[in-house]
């Protein structure tokens, strides 16, 4: 199977509130709550770390969680996210080093 | 030619001057604006109205408020009009319509307060001993029966629309002229916002905490927005996070009577 890279869209507001992360995309409003897990996701889509590398690293080492429920998991919150252009995934890395990524 | 007649709306404390060459038009204005007609100099914003026929305006179309090339653009079926935000000078071009009007200042409203961190919020208002209390919900929630039931020592702000001013001493709620069902004006001041309530008709009166997610959400579902502009909507979203974070919000479960004020205080 591929690996998959994600990134934070630009065109999303976020924020961390009451220990909640929550995230709004600035395109068509939709509101989310992340929980633990998926703000650790989040947190970590810098655009270049393998999905299966941030699931081992700050989902099973930090939440206790086994591997493969975590990356089930991890997939399905990531292919739930980049409906809505919030993250945006790539089987390649993505180049940050200019702008921002925009969602499509 | 005809003169030119001058009349300014102050709401939140925002002055804005519209100009028409329809004297009957600023009267209906002056009447339907009672308590927020500003006399004052200095006005930031103005229009330019143009009154036309109501065939060549008023066909079904949704608003649809946009930038292009540093300027708004509204429109629905009723009405076009351009602003200049930056200028401080738009074109309105309706029929003699108040409706009209109402909703271009609305809108007008909700870009300016977008900016300074302020929004408009479908809710009642009303202050009680210097301290403001918004009463948020979506049609049929309460709004108009909680404010029908305030007793006299309360002062209503809104049945409808509440304007929600980000000051350096924290939210403020102002008076708005924007009715709903109560058909009341509301009274043109202003008071330190204690407490959003979000309403919702039930068999006893309760108050109830309202998580952060819950209230960010909520709130965010009852503030007007119209402009399809990402960096406006960003700003909405944080003013949102920000006023959770610094106003108590709860959920009002209440029975239509006038019992339910003991507990506002």
């Amino acid at each position: 199977m591929s690996e998959k890279y994600i990134a934070r869209s630009s065109q999303i507001a976020a924020r961390m509130l009451g220990g909640e992360m929550m995230v709004m995309s600035a395109v068509d409003s939709t509101f989310f709550t992340l929980n633990q897990v998926a703000t650790a996701i989040w947190q970590a889509a810098d655009g270049r770390t393998p999905l299966s590398e941030i699931v081992a690293r700050n989902v099973c080492n930090e939440f206790d969680v086994d591997l493969q429920i975590a990356s089930r998991d991890a997939e399905q919150f990531v292919d739930e996210l980049s409906q809505h252009g919030i993250l945006m995934v790539s089987d390649r890395p993505f180049d940050i080093s200019a702008d921002p990524v925009e969602a499509a | 030619m005809s003169q030119s007649h001058e009349i300014a709306v102050e709401i939140g404390g925002t002055p804005i001057l519209f100009r028409t060459r329809d004297s009957s038009f600023r009267r209906m204005l002056i009447d339907r604006y009672t308590g927020f007609i500003s006399s004052l100099p200095g006005r930031n914003f103005e229009f330019e109205l143009e009154l036309v026929t109501p065939s060549e305006t008023e066909a079904a179309e949704d608003a649809h408020v946009e930038m292009q090339d540093g300027v708004w653009h509204l429109r629905r079926g009723d009405f076009r009009a351009h602003w200049d935000q930056r200028a401080g000078r738009g074109h309105i071009r309706q029929s003699a319509n108040p409706y009209s009007i109402d909703s271009v200042l609305r809108i007008v409203h909700t870009l300016i307060l977008a900016r300074e961190g302020g929004f408009l919020l479908h809710a009642a208002s009303a202050i009680r001993d210097d301290r403001a209390f918004l009463f948020s919900g979506i049609s049929g929630a309460g709004k108009t029966t909680i404010s029908r039931l305030a007793p006299p020592d309360v002062i209503l702000l809104t049945d409808e629309v509440s304007y929600v001013r980000h000051e350096a001493t924290g939210y403020h709620a102002c008076g708005t002229p924007f009715t709903g069902e109560l058909a009341r004006v509301g009274t043109n001041c202003s008071a330190p916002v204690a407490t959003l309530f979000l309403l919702e008709k039930g068999p006893e009166n309760k108050i109830e905490v309202v998580n952060t997610a819950e209230a960010v959400r909520c709130l965010l579902r009852n503030i007007l927005f119209f402009a399809e502009d990402t960096e406006l909507v960003e700003m909405i979203f944080h003013s949102a996070c920000d006023f959770v974070d610094r106003v108590p919000v709860r959920r009002l479960r209440f029975v239509p009577d006038a019992r339910i004020w003991d507990l506002i205080r």
